[in-house]
């Protein structure tokens, strides 16, 4: 049993926001209760753990880049709790097979908790569905191509009609790939200045538009995911007003605060797809997040090796890491700066994920499932090499000074990470 | 040294976009100081004796080669050349190691020719010897855009107030970003012409005006910068075919005749002559094309007396 | 560093009779057929236009003046630091079989000199070279003097000699320099 005390309790789902004591006993939250250990968090906020629906951690297949036990090592490090894993692996994750093993490799990691997300395509090849209700034992909370895009339209209608069976999200990587082929950065002013190939923002609006009106269509349920330009929300906002289909959508924590500007130095830690987009495009999805267009935040945490990454831009692969940084950089550049407001931030890293994906965790209140996190606002940390848990190293903030750090991370009433110490939460007595 | 405070204060040359209108001054002056060895019986000076330069152009080119050859050997520098086509990066070597291998046998100065947009300041920011932009990719050309300024400067006896229209593939060509760039700070006035295919959407970011129509475009310049055209592109379907591309963009003398009186052609070779450019606009009185390839070493030669500096 | 005018040691008159001295010198020793005068930059050149036209008035024969830039064959262009600029030098005609005279203001290591006739001989080959200077102040390094000389001091310590002309700093005269302290 475990003592919170004197912490900021902070949870907009339910309107908390008081100082107060928690209890954990028995894996739950408890407004009382005996403690064995007493956390003192005073001066620190008490969130409900962070959910992160997008991440890759890329075993099985580049064990090298990051693994499961590593890349959950660096959520609860973040203040993620519970993290989707992408399946673009090697094999994907298009059978049940290596959907458990995904699973329970999380499990036997023992930090966050981690859900498989199975492929739409057999082979992520893009031609024929994969099979969703073996997926969905195998222990798999929704289906995507991620990396690729279902490119064929006929495909895409059968994964979002077949899908309704069993009520998960068939999540998109919205990217034409016929307008973006060798592009590098996003097309428009730096790309014209650095004569680099352009991603142009159509790219994406257009594969968003169409997804749209396929689950319109066939009253499916679409999980548009890293939307980054403005033209899709307006796409997304008018779809919705149809009310046939399920449109719902996610932006990565770096979309929401650097942009295409940052590539100018020709560093590839800022190259990832999609790419970094204008001021516009940025505040435009800030202004969707505030105002409930967007459900989510995620990560996109892409870990990549040095010597891959370490090549000239147009060489060097897409994607940032971001399961540790995600938190402190939404905070440092939004919420201190009066862009976004701290509860909008926290809901929509933790409640509001959850939610959609049907996961009962990111909430605080009695008898809820403790996952929670303890941050100190005021704190600083630098993020360097010797700083990131990732095995991967491939940050845009490498050699930054943010704020937000966080203190402690409790999963399933157990503590798997406090200041710079690890614990898996099977291991030892409980607490 | 007394140089009333002037001097090139840097360890690589990676674009125009990094000087300042000053340090161009500078560099063409330097340049014209360069040409008068070009004309001497010997013309070779002893300034970079024992200095390395090595020369990796990673992209097959004999002129812009050749130029810094030619003016590495008049200052008297040890020269290397490593050629390699692109594709020896994906038979294992990277460029950083390439160039960490060729800096370890004592190597002061690179020179990088490179298919990749920011190559070399990838580069510049890893190693300690100077690092020249020779090309990188559809990015920059600065020493081309410096040969050209020098040229338009001795043929004009300025920069600043002229009017300069650039024809052909814009959207691929660091030949074009580069003068661009270097017009607009010397104070020239900049238009671009050609298929919309190929002239970026937001080109006018960089402070110059679009007009597709030749005939129009042309009847007010000073100079007319003729780029190559990459048959490449036409198979990529940028524009139909190239009897069209000749129809409407091919520099003729009867279409000169719209042009002002005493109109300079330019072009940075090679030429496909007949497809951008007619012979006879090539070989004509307009043409300082010749020029330009003169003042290329001259201008090659300031920019690597400037830079040198023995490393420890 | 800074270094202060301390003596002055000649004055716009006794500059114009020691070159006038120099010129006679070079007419009786060199004659002026095929005469041809080379200054150094940056106070060489103007000092050799001037001989020119003392030796015009003198004998009537008009002697091509030429300017040579030696910052490109310096022996210590190695160094760190800014590059110094290069100001470009000008030869009035062919040198080949001809009598050149260098002329420079000061001569005190002798290397930049060693440097000027290293680039004279890559333009061509003269008949001879002799060196006229207005100040020799000893402390050679290299086996080179001059053979027309205006006036010779010694200099110990921190000095130097400054020669101004008006051409260049608006003024004639010559100056012992001393560091300031």
């Amino acid at each position: 049993m475990i003592k919170i005390k004197g912490g900021r309790l902070f949870d907009p789902k339910n309107g908390i926001d008081e100082e107060g004591d928690i209890y954990i006993v028995d894996g739950k939250v408890r407004k009382e209760g005996a403690a064995e250990i007493e956390i003192d968090a005073a001066g620190l906020y008490v969130f409900p753990g962070f959910v992160d629906l997008h991440a890759h951690l890329r075993e099985p297949g580049r064990e090298d880049e990051e693994t499961i036990e590593t890349g959950s090592r660096a959520a609860v490090k973040g203040g993620f709790t519970s993290v989707c894993a992408m399946p673009n692996t090697e094999p994907p994750v298009d059978n049940q097979g290596v959907a458990r093993f995904v699973k329970e490799k999380g499990e036997k990691a023992g930090y966050a908790r981690i859900f498989p997300i199975g492929t739409i395509t057999k082979g992520r090849k893009g031609e024929e569905i994969s099979e969703f209700g073996d997926l969905i034992e195998g222990g798999c909370v929704g289906v995507s191509d991620d990396g690729d895009c279902v490119r064929k339209s006929d495909i895409i209608r059968r994964a979002l009609e077949y899908a309704k069976m069993f009520n998960i999200p068939v999540i998109e990587h919205p990217e034409d790939t016929y307008l973006s082929e060798g592009g590098q950065i996003n097309e428009g002013r730096i790309s014209t200045i650095l004569g680099m190939g352009g991603i142009p923002s159509i790219s994406e609006s257009i594969i968003v538009a169409r997804d749209i009106e396929i689950a319109n269509f066939v009253g499916g349920w679409i999980h548009l995911t890293h939307i980054s330009v403005k033209d899709s929300l307006e796409k997304i906002i008018e779809g919705r007003k149809k009310q046939r289909g399920k449109i719902t959508c996610d932006v990565t924590a770096h979309h929401l605060v650097l942009t295409e500007d940052k590539v100018k130095e020709f560093n590839s830690n800022f190259k990832m797809k999609p790419p970094l987009r204008s001021e516009e495009d940025r505040r435009a999805l800030v202004w969707g997040l505030r105002n409930g267009v967007i459900d989510a935040i995620i990560t996109d945490h892409a870990p990549h090796a040095f010597f891959e990454k370490e090549l000239e831009f147009d060489l060097a692969p897409f994607g940032v890491v971001g399961l540790e940084t995600a938190f402190s950089s939404l905070y440092t550049y939004l919420v201190e700066k009066g862009e976004l407001e701290l509860a909008t931030l926290v809901m929509y890293l933790s409640s509001s994920p959850a939610l959609l994906f049907s996961l009962p965790y990111g909430e605080i209140r009695d008898g809820g499932i403790a996952d929670l996190v303890l941050v100190d606002l005021k704190g600083e940390w630098e993020v360097r090499e010797d700083t990131l848990a990732s095995k991967s190293k491939n940050s845009p903030y490498l050699g930054e000074k943010l704020r937000g750090v966080v203190v402690c991370t409790i999963v399933d009433g157990r503590i798997v990470y406090r200041e710079g110490e690890w614990r898996r939460r099977n291991e030892g007595i409980s607490s | 040294m007394d140089n009333g405070g002037r001097s090139l204060n840097r360890k690589d040359l990676l674009g125009i976009e990094e000087l300042s209108r000053e340090e161009i001054e500078l560099i063409l002056e330097q340049a014209e100081g360069m040409k008068e060895i070009l004309e001497r019986p010997v013309r070779k000076v002893p300034a970079l004796q024992g200095f390395t330069i090595a020369n990796l152009f990673f992209e097959p080119s004999t002129r812009t080669l050749n130029s810094f050859l030619l003016a590495e050997r008049r200052l008297s520098a040890d020269t290397v050349n490593v050629s390699a086509s692109s594709s020896s990066v994906l038979k294992g070597e990277t460029l950083l190691d390439t160039a960490k291998n060729i800096e370890a046998m004592k190597v002061d100065m690179v020179v990088l020719r490179h298919s990749c947009p920011g190559a070399p300041h990838f580069l510049a920011k890893r190693i300690d010897a100077s690092v020249i932009n020779a090309g990188d990719g559809s990015h920059e050309h600065p020493t081309q855009a410096l040969l050209d300024l020098l040229t338009i400067k001795e043929k004009f006896g300025k920069i600043d107030g002229l009017k300069v229209l650039i024809v052909g593939d814009i959207m691929h060509s660091r030949v074009a970003r580069s003068d661009i760039l270097g017009l607009r700070k010397m104070g020239a006035w900049v238009r671009v012409c050609g298929p919309p295919t190929l002239i970026p959407l937001w080109i006018d970011e960089l402070g110059v005006e679009v007009e597709y129509n030749l005939d129009r475009a042309m009847r007010d310049v000073d100079i007319i910068y003729v780029l190559r055209i990459q048959k490449e592109r036409q198979k990529k379907g940028l524009f139909p075919s190239i009897r069209e591309y000749v129809k409407y963009f091919c520099i003729t003398p009867e279409r000169l005749r719209q042009a002002k009186e005493g109109v300079v052609i330019m072009h940075p070779g090679p030429m496909n002559r007949g497809v951008e450019i007619s012979p006879e606009v090539a070989d004509g009185p307009w043409s300082v094309i010749l020029d330009q390839v003169t003042n290329g070493v001259a201008i090659r030669m300031a920019i690597i007396y400037l830079l040198a500096r023995r490393r420890r | 560093m800074t270094w202060k005018k301390k003596e002055k040691i000649m004055d716009p008159e006794g500059m114009n009779w020691t070159l006038r001295r120099i010129a006679n010198e070079i007419i009786e020793n060199c004659g002026v057929e095929n005469l041809c005068l080379i200054g150094i930059r940056k106070r060489g050149d103007v000092l050799a236009e001037r001989l020119s036209r003392i030796i015009k008035e003198i004998t009537g024969k008009e002697i091509p003046v030429g300017v040579l830039d030696i910052t490109l064959y310096r022996d210590d262009l190695t160094i760190m630091g800014p590059r110094p600029l290069i100001g470009g030098s000008e030869l009035p005609c062919k040198i080949d079989g001809m009598k050149v005279v260098l002329v420079d203001d000061v001569i005190y290591t002798g290397r930049t000199v060693r440097a000027a006739l290293d680039e004279l001989v890559d333009y061509g080959r003269p008949s001879f070279i002799k060196l006229a200077v207005l100040i020799d102040r000893g402390g050679r390094e290299l086996p080179i003097h001059p053979d027309f000389v205006g006036k010779k001091i010694e200099l110990t310590g921190k000095k130097q000699v400054q020669v101004e002309v008006k051409e260049v700093d608006g003024e004639d005269g010559i100056w012992i320099m001393e560091e300031e302290v």
